[in-house]
């Protein structure tokens, strides 16, 4: 589903960071776990519009699905696709337990500031997201539940929530085909429920490629009726500007 | 976790009837308990909990499920912001289990779940759009809306990862009641779903109680 198998881009995140991007429609945004055990929190908004958002509950619902994997679809609030993941190597991930905040880095792994540790200085997912957000002009309003890539928190039948330890490993992939332009938020501070006695500092490696086009018999695009019709609702947005 | 309130109706400061598909919108100040009250039964309350002084600060359903290690909310939960603040507690709850995490219906969604044709069919976003453009001295707009609590709804998640939209648990009459730990504007959206068989496709009317 790449239509080249060399990346247009290559990057390394550092754990323990933050950065941003707009994600152009019919591009593949690949993200590996470079030596495992990393967590990509991540938030979405048409660039076009911001107001328009990842939504938790409506990908969710619209799947019947409470781990995201290959085969789903990341949709907005506006009944659209976001990104179809067309490929994952680890079947399950994260995106009901929100973000570390920085009351819990520093009463889990404790205080480490910039004055003293320069770069290696304990980020938080909730400032590192406020951080890239203000680069659009949005805000503490725009926080929304988001993504936690690489991930995996499941539970039991009474509903208690368990983090998975040791889910993701080295080399692991996601591939990520935007079927809208999209501004991608990223961070790759600590899932919130990692328990790692030292602050969990694992780097994420993130490639573009160009997507091949999506056809009517695409994996994800017929996952689910829910599916082809929010593909049809995303058609319908892109109907004008071709 | 079952558990009976104490309170009486009579001696209750503030009772209205909500009519499916209505708005509802009040500031509850601490110390204030409100009950949400199922007149009819499996009616979903959907429901959204602001900062009275800064609804920047919201409830927010991730960090409400992380700090209590529970996807499902009931009496003795911890509603929490997105500031990670409690933003009330649920101290009485008959009915049980309520859900966060299926998020309340809109015109959008109906399309993807329903059908494209669905979308001029009334649903809870519309409400609360309609609620904070009716009320602009709230300066919210659809910003503000946020993932929501579905009172009264069932929505089990499964242990290999599934979610499903089971029966209702609740009945005419069940409640839930929550005391507010912070003055909290209280916005809920009393449910017009049509589409789903959960609410034997009948939505009906609650009761908001509010004791001082």
């Amino acid at each position: 589903m790449l239509q080249s198998a060399a990346p247009l881009y290559d990057d390394l995140i550092p754990g323990g960071s933050h950065w941003s991007f707009v994600m152009r429609r019919g591009h593949v945004l690949r993200l590996i776990d470079e030596t495992g055990g990393t967590n990509v929190g991540m938030l979405m908004y048409n660039p076009e519009n911001p107001l328009e958002r990842y939504n938790m509950p409506d990908t969710l619902k619209n799947q019947h699905t409470f781990l995201l994997t290959s085969g789903h679809v990341l949709l907005s609030d506006m009944g659209r696709v976001f990104a179809s993941i067309i490929r994952d190597d680890l079947g399950w991930h994260d995106t009901v337990s929100g973000t570390c905040n920085a009351d819990l880095v520093e009463q889990r792994w404790g205080q480490k500031t910039y004055q003293e540790a320069h770069n290696h200085y304990h980020r938080n997912g909730f400032s590192s997201f406020l951080n890239e957000l203000a680069k659009y002009g949005l805000g503490k309003k725009d926080l929304t539940a988001n993504l936690n890539w690489f991930s995996k928190v499941k539970t039991d039948d009474d509903g208690n929530m368990a983090y998975v330890s040791d889910h993701s490993h080295a080399g692991a992939t996601v591939d990520l085909r935007f079927e809208m332009d999209t501004i991608v938020v990223l961070h790759t501070c600590p899932h919130p429920l990692n328990t790692a006695s030292d602050y969990p500092s694992h780097p994420l490696r993130y490639q573009l490629f160009k997507a091949a086009p999506v056809t009517d018999a695409d994996p994800c695009k017929i996952s689910s009726p829910e599916a082809t019709r929010a593909f049809a609702n995303t058609a319908l947005y892109h109907m004008m500007q071709s | 976790m079952i558990k009976q309130s104490i309170l009486k109706p009579e001696n209750a400061s503030f009772r209205e009837t909500v009519p499916a598909g209505e708005y509802f919108l009040k500031i509850v100040k601490a110390g204030e308990t409100v009950r949400i009250l199922d007149l009819e039964g499996n009616q979903a309350a959907d429901t959204l909990f602001y900062n009275a002084h800064n609804p920047t600060e919201r409830y927010s359903a991730v960090d409400t499920i992380r700090e209590q290690g529970n996807v499902y909310l009931t009496a003795g939960s911890k509603l929490r912001s997105s500031e990670n603040n409690v933003m009330l507690e649920i101290t009485a709850d008959t009915c049980g289990r309520h859900d966060t995490l299926g998020g309340a219906c809109a015109a959008e969604s109906n399309t993807t779940r329903y059908a494209l044709e669905k979308k001029c069919m009334h649903a809870c976003r519309d409400s609360w759009l309609v609620a904070v453009t009716e009320h602009e001295e709230l300066g919210m707009t659809k910003r503000d809306i946020t993932h929501n609590i579905n009172f009264f709804m069932n929505v089990p998640v499964t242990s290999d990862g599934g979610l499903t939209f089971a029966d209702g648990i609740s009945d005419a009459g069940k409640y839930v009641e929550l005391k507010a730990e912070m003055d909290v504007l209280v916005m809920i959206s009393n449910c017009p779903q049509l589409n789903n068989p959960c609410n034997a496709y009948n939505p009906t009317p609650i009761e908001v109680l509010v004791w001082s």
